[in-house]
């Protein structure tokens, strides 16, 4: 065990203690901060859920938190186009395309790959869930290292169980009483949530503000 | 017909669930001025009309020029993809133009769908 590591771990440790019985989240900022990365090219989602729907219900929901973050975010329905031009008509093919490759056609700084793992409703005896669960990675385009990544989730029950929930709780539950009524997607409200939860800055172990928010290189 | 009342009804829902949450935080002012942003682009990838599309989004953008706030980053290129597909090219070169001048940061994607367009290489 080097040096390094030891020191890090008892940093770790001595956290720990501080905080009681919350784990930390110890988030290393350095290569985030370092990039400053501008602009974010999201590639349509990778999806290991059952319902195809997953790919382009949440890839038309990424823009709002990352723009409201303060980064310019490619035009993601212009960009799917684009991909698809070159030959690249799956998630599957666009996420293997070479850093360099991308940077070159887009003009990127960053790259953001997103994982769905859980879309859907899981039906049970009692209530029925709607569950979003993705999670993320924010790529250097000019280096090709991670500067971030994260992971989140959304259930259509969390307003109900506690007892409140709080607005967001009531945010669902409005949503989702909506949805019920047509024939639309029950997922993809929820999916928004499972969006804004993954990508707006300013919550602990989030992305940091980009350069277009009053509040970049406050985090 | 149902069916897109149902969906219109549930953007109304939505946007009043995040006016609610927004309203919650003071002075949270979002920093774009969405309207139908996200839901049009929806709409697009589930192969909707897009006459349809640019007229509620061309509708929306005079709501956003009404309140002199700005459009979100893609808005305009996203139009200016719609006008293209319509092969209104001038429009969709004016979109593009927009999106550049508004968001310098898109000024590489915007060259390269611009030559692309010199070239009639789009769809």
């Amino acid at each position: 065990m080097n040096p390094r590591f030891l020191s890090a771990l008892v940093a770790l440790l001595l956290v720990s203690l501080l905080g009681g019985c919350v784990a930390p989240k110890t988030v290393d900022y350095a290569a985030f901060k370092q990039a400053r990365p501008r602009t974010i090219l999201v590639l349509p989602p990778l999806n290991e859920s059952p319902d195809i729907k997953a790919t382009y219900s949440l890839l038309s929901q990424v823009t709002f938190p990352l723009a409201e973050a303060g980064y310019y975010v490619m035009p993601v329905a212009l960009v799917d186009e684009t991909f698809q031009q070159n030959g690249l008509n799956t998630p599957t093919d666009i996420h293997n395309a070479s850093p360099a490759k991308l940077k070159e056609i887009f003009g990127a700084d960053a790259a953001l790959y997103i994982t769905v793992t859980q879309y859907g409703t899981q039906y049970r005896v009692i209530s029925s869930a709607t569950i979003v669960t993705a999670s993320a990675k924010l790529v250097d385009l000019k280096t090709g290292t991670a500067l971030w990544t994260g992971s989140a989730t959304a259930s259509s029950e969390e307003g109900n169980n506690n007892g409140g929930g709080g607005l967001v709780g009531a945010l669902i539950t409005a949503a989702v009483k909506q949805i019920i009524n047509s024939a639309n997607d029950v997922s993809h409200p929820i999916a928004g949530i499972t969006s804004q939860r993954l990508l707006s800055a300013g919550h602990p172990a989030g992305l940091l503000y980009g350069p277009r928010s009053p509040k970049y290189g406050t985090d | 017909m149902g069916k897109k009342f149902g969906l219109l009804r549930y953007i109304a829902t939505v946007v009043a669930g995040g006016a609610l949450l927004a309203g919650c935080a003071p002075q949270a002012k979002t920093l774009y001025q969405w309207e139908g942003y996200q839901p049009q682009v929806y709409q697009y990838f589930n192969g909707e009309a897009k006459e349809a599309q640019v007229e509620a989004l061309e509708a929306d953008l005079q709501k956003i020029k009404a309140t002199n706030r700005a459009a979100p980053p893609g808005y305009h290129a996203h139009l200016g993809m719609l006008y293209g597909s319509l092969g209104k090219d001038d429009q969709m070169v004016q979109q593009f133009q927009t999106e550049k001048a508004l968001f310098p940061e898109s000024t590489a994607y915007m060259d390269f769908l611009l030559s692309n367009a010199h070239k009639g290489i789009k769809q």
